[in-house]
């Protein structure tokens, strides 16, 4: 049925008034490891729904809608669903103006994203942070010769989801989010605010914002029974001023992100600065290959804090083939500076057909040092495959 | 353009002045001429809209598509802007790749990733580096200005019937360059080129370009709808069919800038 109607709407060039696409995927996870905790499932299998809706005006006003679902064997928290984007985008004299859902990407980094923070995590998609909610948001872009600012109202706070009972890579104690605790007493209708200014300054992209609002990121707090301990999320109200920068110099590739926030603990900043080096039609093929180096620091008490990185290196490689199937590798190593902890990652990808695409994933953590947050997942290494069909 | 009308109506008056006072225009000389005067010739298009179907074809023949739209903005006194949105393969859907040439330095270019919503910045020093699994590398498909090459007329030459001009074009940034020159036929009435072959930086030939379908448009601007590109030594070859030129379609800074391409269709 899908078919018949991408096959009646989709048109696939430009200039077209209507558009319908998206992707279905099939995906099977086997952990290398035993789980360690009571109740959670060994393997999971899994299929996940994305589509897209866009339509033009001829007003010059556009319309885009991102459903997304996915249904897990597990059947806990990572089935789940989420309206990723939907919103109208009004053209105005020198500027946009974008209603509705929305989604937004700040940072330069490749490993860590330290920046990013105008949309919510969606942590049972995956630990990367790849992968955000949608955000409900008024967002006015004012386009000046001398850089774009970007005023954002954000009306509705999303929570962050975590792994359930029986889910994989999740924390010792379950995270209960009926639960959930807000500093401020308007709870998640408290209406955040960001500011963000960017530009281009030769060969160098710069942004800087200000924050003002709900955490994305929460406190985790002991309670519940002794017998059934859980974790509660506690959602401060913080200010947060962040730094993102990207710059080409001869055939290097610099990056750095920079974060100041205060309003949970001791005020605290944190900083990745990395490059990328890439060698281009190596050896006379047609592949590329790109070095990467990162360092990430973060000066936050630890408490129950989520993040791992406080003091890591990350070393890695993109190879592309550049061949017709899209062949494409990117691999690295995490490697705490004080701590034992070592993170093995891999994703490849290569297209079987003009709609199939294959994707695989590996994870594997090793050392993991009592101290840091990576030993509650320690035993969860894993290798993912995906196979995507594309409508 | 304003700077460069002057400046190329001073090379030409310095041409007329050297022919007039009997000396001969050295082969460097009518090189340049030539690709001044193509140069002029497309002038004041303002902007370009186009959808291409790239065609891959490997040593064996097989067969792999991708559709592009492409959009350009004439950019006065500097190297055009030019975006390229992909339609397919449909797991690159919506990328799209942002450059601003400049005419002296290195472009500025960047890429669109949909699924992350994030733009990275790419060292545009990759210019022989291929784009995306194509026989064209980056500084094939980036905008031809005069700027980044010195020339050198070669000789008068009939291609299929037409009378046209060879002439060497030699990369002004040859460190970076794929190649150590290229040779271009260009037909004397209109100027436009219908042939180019690439010669790689050990001086062996490595592919070679051919054009054709010529469509004038606005009564002016001559545009191939499609081209052939072989790569001599690895047997590959890639077309781009090129339909539906628009010209002069409305287009504002503003469809250019990297903030924007998630709305870029």
């Amino acid at each position: 049925m899908l078919l018949i109607l991408g096959a009646v709407l989709v048109s696939p060039f430009s200039g077209t008034a209507f558009e319908l696409n998206g992707s279905i995927a099939l995906e099977g996870q086997y952990f290398l490891e035993e789980p360690g905790f009571l109740n959670q499932e060994e393997h999971t299998a899994s299929v996940a729904a994305k589509a897209e809706f866009y339509h033009s005006f001829s007003t010059g006003v556009s319309l885009v809608f991102k459903p997304f679902v996915r249904l897990d064997s597990n059947a806990d928290e990572r089935s789940h669903w989420d309206i990723r984007e939907a919103n109208f985008l009004y053209p105005i004299e020198g500027a946009d103006l974008q209603v509705g859902i929305g989604k937004v990407f700040w940072g330069a980094a490749e490993f860590v994203h330290l920046v990013d923070i105008i949309n919510q995590t969606d942590l049972v998609e995956g630990i990367d942070e790849e992968e955000k909610l949608g955000q409900p948001m008024l967002r006015l872009s004012l386009f000046q010769d001398w850089g774009l600012v970007d005023l954002f109202l954000l009306p509705w706070f999303r929570e962050r989801n975590f792994p359930g009972e029986k889910d994989r890579l999740r924390t010792p104690f379950v995270i209960d989010t009926d639960q959930t605790l807000y500093e401020s007493s308007s709870e998640e209708q408290h209406v955040d605010l960001a500011l963000r200014y960017s530009s281009t300054f030769g060969d160098a992209d710069i942004g800087l914002y200000q924050f003002i609002g709900t955490s994305r990121e929460p406190t985790l707090i002991m309670n519940g029974q002794p017998d059934r301990p859980v974790l509660l999320p506690y959602y401060e109200q913080i200010r947060q001023t962040g730094l993102d920068l990207q710059m080409t110099a001869g055939s290097w590739l610099l990056k750095g992100e920079v974060l100041y926030r205060s309003g949970q603990g001791r005020n605290f900043a944190a900083a990745v600065a990395g490059f990328e080096y890439t060698f281009f039609s190596m050896y006379e093929t047609s592949m590329d290959l790109g070095l990467i180096g990162e360092y990430v620091f973060d000066d936050r008490e630890s408490r129950l804090a989520l993040s791992s990185f406080n003091n890591d290196i990350m070393v890695g490689f993109r190879l592309a083939l550049n061949d017709a199937a899209g062949t494409e590798l990117l691999g690295g190593v995490i490697k705490d500076l004080e701590l034992s902890t070592c993170i093995f990652s891999l994703e490849a990808g290569r297209r079987i057909s003009e709609r199939i695409k294959l994707n695989a994933e590996a994870l594997l953590i090793s050392a993991a040092d009592e101290q840091d947050p990576a030993y509650w997942i320690e035993k969860d290494s894993y290798i993912l495959l995906e196979l995507v069909y594309f409508f | 353009m304003k700077l460069f009308t002057v400046l190329t109506a001073a090379l030409f008056s310095a041409v007329v002045l050297q022919i007039s006072a009997g000396r001969a225009e050295t082969p460097e000389e009518k090189g340049l001429a030539i690709a001044v005067e193509a140069e002029r010739r497309d002038q004041g298009f303002g902007d370009q809209v186009t959808d291409m179907v790239m065609i891959l074809r490997n040593r064996n023949g097989q067969e792999s598509k991708r559709e592009i739209t492409n959009k350009i903005l004439e950019v006065k006194n500097d190297g055009d802007k030019n975006l390229s949105i992909f339609h397919t393969p449909h797991d690159v859907r919506g990328t799209a790749f942002l450059t601003f040439s400049h005419k002296s330095g290195d472009d500025d270019q960047w890429l669109y990733l949909p699924a992350l919503k994030r733009v990275k910045r790419i060292n545009s020093r990759n210019k022989s580096g291929s784009f995306m699994g194509s026989e064209f590398s980056y500084e094939d498909i980036s905008s031809q200005e005069i700027e980044k090459y010195t020339y050198k007329y070669l000789r008068d030459e009939i291609l299929d019937g037409r009378e046209c001009t060879v002439v060497k074009y030699y990369p002004v940034d040859q460190e970076n360059s794929g190649y150590s020159r290229q040779v271009v036929w260009r037909d004397k009435k209109e100027y436009r080129i219908w042939k180019v072959e690439y010669y790689d930086r050990k001086n062996s030939h490595l592919k070679t370009l051919t054009l054709a379908d010529y469509q004038q448009y606005l009564g002016r601007y001559w545009r191939a709808k499609k081209l052939h590109m072989v790569n001599h030594q690895n047997g590959k070859s890639t077309d781009l069919l090129y339909k539906n030129y628009r010209f002069q379609t409305g287009l504002k800074e503003r469809d250019f800038n990297k903030n924007r391409l998630q709305r870029a269709r």
